[in-house]
């Protein structure tokens, strides 16, 4: 993309530093606590941030709370802690609700929590080493990977459960390989003059968003070549819902994200100061090309292991992003991942308990309610930071 | 970026010849589109059949029966062609195309909701749902881009299109989720394609599609000043606001028609410019042309591809663009020139 039109906040700051090149670049180090350039609005920023991502976390907490407890089939916070103790002590269970809570309510929040956390993560990372909102694992074709393999799954060889996920899974990294593939060559040849950095990340969203609608296409032509009741089958897993949530499931996303989570800490450092630039970035001792692999793998490995364990929910990666930044002041982590559990519990609430009132029983797959809901949301939230900064 | 401004210097003779060339290939695709088929024909056959029309002859019957479809292909093609180009251009947006911008999500909620309430079921009933659609999805995404002082700026548009598409897919999803009968009459407009359409279907968005046309071919200057940011384009005396609304007009109307007429064709408005630009240059005032020429002949020749490749069954145009398209398109990136613009 060729345009960045810079805030107006940072347009009128440039009129009191004499560099704003060096000024930018001394606000990111700061933030990238290797040096404090101006400790006293570090420290507040820094601060502020915390309380904000605290803020957030205590937010997921509570709908994490609201999802098992109320709903459609209620339970009492004794109750819970008397069926939890029940079933990991053993003891007397209660009948009925042990059964809706231990197989059904709490692996669905379980679930939902962290295939936000990871979809949320997985978006933050994008959007931020590729320095483009656009940049999802939506829009870059990771999920569509996904969706075209399982679908072909279900469709072709009539899979479902556990070999559609792995599919998915499959889809996903294949269709990422492809694609930092035909991004990176594409470097290597334009070689200097094209440059990299920026460059390399449009063409991997361009090279990402050609194979997107290819598979798009795929997906929507199988969708007419088979019986309708299977299409309508293949349509929910489209969507992205909690309804199959098992234990099962919800191990192996937690195993995946115990790798995962550290692997972004770990990274979160070298990142930021890429943002400055890779010139600079290398200039300050770090290995830009690795850096930018792992945070490549680390992405797509989040996104395919979330979208494997619940289909590719519409939206959470390409929101979390932007709404953390409103809400934290600066693009962070920690609170993308936040915010994409928060869509996510929120979504899965409205879906499996108010949805069904409104729509005679239906339950929506989550991912409806975040697209329907996320969107408004993301178009307010231009309209307004627009009206702000004019 | 020259100062100069580059086509000034470039003699034009190259770029006709290059556009003559077009032309040839859009007519050598026609030509095909009508003699290939479940039942081949020649081109000897082919030109008999539209010079002196024999109408006992079942080959001149069949080939006829292909005119409207590959009528719709020239149609269809040349609107998403020239509507994708204009629109990378006023959104200064290499990803800017139909889908991007919500007008194919529009269309399609359009489509869905025209399905499930009112039981519309032909072709000729959709294209109205679809056209409305469409240029509601248009109107509201260049509204919404368009509020707070800086305007319509490249990325307000693609977020806003992104966003409001996500959007509308959901609330589509939410209908096609609960019935099934909708589902199914709505898979198979929702792949896209130029069979089976008829003169009925296809004269009512005529005046539409041209009105579009005209529009857009027209604004080649205003996309090539805007090209260089607004504010150069202020300084050389353009009113970017209401060149940005007017070319904005011309989108809707061709985009909203061609998604009216075949459903959502992918990628045709996407890869065409870019494709365009390695003959052309930067120069909007050539670029729209050739797309006008050379995107119908890339509709028509993928939907000749979906006819022969799946005997005796057939691929829709709409899945054969984005199979055909994206090899292309990724080769386009690959060569690094297809991410700036």
């Amino acid at each position: 993309m060729s345009t960045n039109p810079a805030p107006t906040g940072q347009r009128e700051r440039t009129l009191e530093a004499p560099h704003p090149q060096r000024e930018r670049a001394d606000n990111a180090l700061k933030t990238a606590k290797t040096g404090h350039y101006l400790p006293a609005r570090a420290s507040f920023l820094r601060r502020t941030l915390l309380n904000r991502t605290a803020i957030l976390g205590a937010a997921v907490v509570i709908l994490f709370a609201a999802g098992i407890l109320l709903g459609s089939y209620t339970v009492t916070i004794p109750d819970f802690f008397r069926i939890l103790t029940a079933h990991f002590a053993g003891g007397e269970k209660i009948p009925g609700a042990s059964f809706i809570v231990m197989e059904s309510k709490l692996p669905r929040a379980v679930i939902g929590t962290m295939i936000g956390l990871a979809f949320g993560l997985s978006g933050g990372l994008f959007q931020t080493m590729l320095r483009n909102p656009l940049a999802s694992p939506d829009v870059i074709g990771i999920s569509y990977g996904a969706s075209a393999a399982a679908v072909t799954a279900i469709v072709v060889f009539g899979a479902s459960g556990a070999a559609v996920s792995g599919a998915a899974l499959g889809g996903a990294l294949g269709v990422a390989a492809v694609v930092y593939g035909i991004s990176r060559s594409g470097t290597l040849r334009a070689g200097a003059g094209a440059g990299t950095g920026s460059a390399a990340g449009n063409r991997l969203i361009l090279a990402g968003v050609g194979i997107a609608s290819a598979l798009g296409a795929l997906v929507n032509f199988l969708l007419t070549r088979t019986d309708i009741r299977t299409a309508a089958d293949a349509l929910v897993w489209l969507n992205g819902s909690l309804n199959a949530a098992s234990w099962d499931r919800a191990g192996v996303l937690a195993a995946a994200l115990l790798i995962l989570v550290p692997a972004v800490a770990v990274l979160a450092g070298p990142l930021r100061i890429i943002e400055l630039g890779d010139d600079t970035a290398a200039g300050l001792g770090i290995r830009v090309h690795r850096t930018r692999l792992g945070v490549v793998l680390t992405a797509v490995a989040l996104a395919a292991v979330a979208t494997a364990a619940a289909g590719p929910v519409a939206f959470v990666a390409f929101l979390a992003g932007p709404i953390a930044r409103r809400f934290a002041g600066k693009a962070s982590l920690p609170a993308s991942a936040l915010v994409g559990a928060l869509i996510v519990l929120a979504a899965d609430y409205f879906a499996a308990n108010i949805a069904p009132l409104l729509l005679d029983g239906t339950v929506l797959p989550v991912g409806v309610v975040t697209g329907a809901l996320g969107a408004p949301f993301l178009l307010w939230l231009l309209v307004t930071a627009n009206r702000k900064d004019a | 970026m020259p100062v100069r401004a580059p086509w000034r210097g470039s003699a034009p003779a190259g770029r006709i010849a290059w556009l003559a060339a077009a032309v040839v290939v859009l007519v050598l695709a026609c030509a095909v589109s009508l003699a290939v088929g479940a039942r081949g024909l020649s081109l000897a056959t082919v030109w008999q059949a539209l010079t002196q029309f024999d109408p006992a002859d079942g080959d001149h019957a069949v080939i006829h029966a292909r005119i409207p479809r590959t009528v719709m292909g020239l149609l269809a093609g040349g609107a998403l062609g020239m509507a994708g180009a204009a629109m990378q251009g006023v959104t200064r947006n290499p990803l800017a195309d139909p889908g991007i911008i919500g007008v194919n999500a529009g269309a399609a909620l359009a489509v869905v909701t025209g399905i499930y309430l009112f039981g519309v079921s032909s072709l000729s009933g959709y294209i109205w749902f679809a056209f409305g659609g469409a240029a509601a999805a248009a109107v509201v995404v260049y509204l919404i881009a368009s509020m707070g002082r800086d305007g319509a700026t490249p990325v307000k548009l693609a977020l806003a299109g992104a966003a409001l598409s996500a959007g509308l897919y959901s609330l589509m999803n939410v209908i096609l989720v609960s019935s099934q009968d909708t589902l199914d009459r709505f898979r198979f407009w929702q792949v896209g394609g130029i069979a089976g359409r008829d003169w009925s279907v296809i004269l009512p968005g005529l005046p539409f599609l041209a009105a579009g046309a005209l529009i857009v071919l027209c604004t080649g200057r205003i996309l090539n000043s805007l090209a260089l940011g607004d504010d150069l384009a202020r300084g050389l005396g353009q009113r970017v606001g209401l060149s940005r609304s007017v070319t904005a007009l011309g989108i809707v109307l061709l985009c909203g028609s061609a998604t009216a007429l075949a459903g959502p064709i992918a990628f045709v408005g996407l890869v065409i410019p870019h494709a365009v630009r390695l003959l052309t240059g930067p120069d909007y005032r050539w670029i729209l042309p050739f797309s006008l020429v050379l995107a119908p002949a890339l509709l028509l020749v993928s939907d000749v591809i979906g006819r022969v490749v799946l005997l005796p069954g057939e691929v829709p145009a709409g899945i054969m663009t984005a199979l055909v398209g994206a090899p292309v398109f990724v080769w386009l990136v690959r060569r690094g020139k297809g991410a700036g613009l």
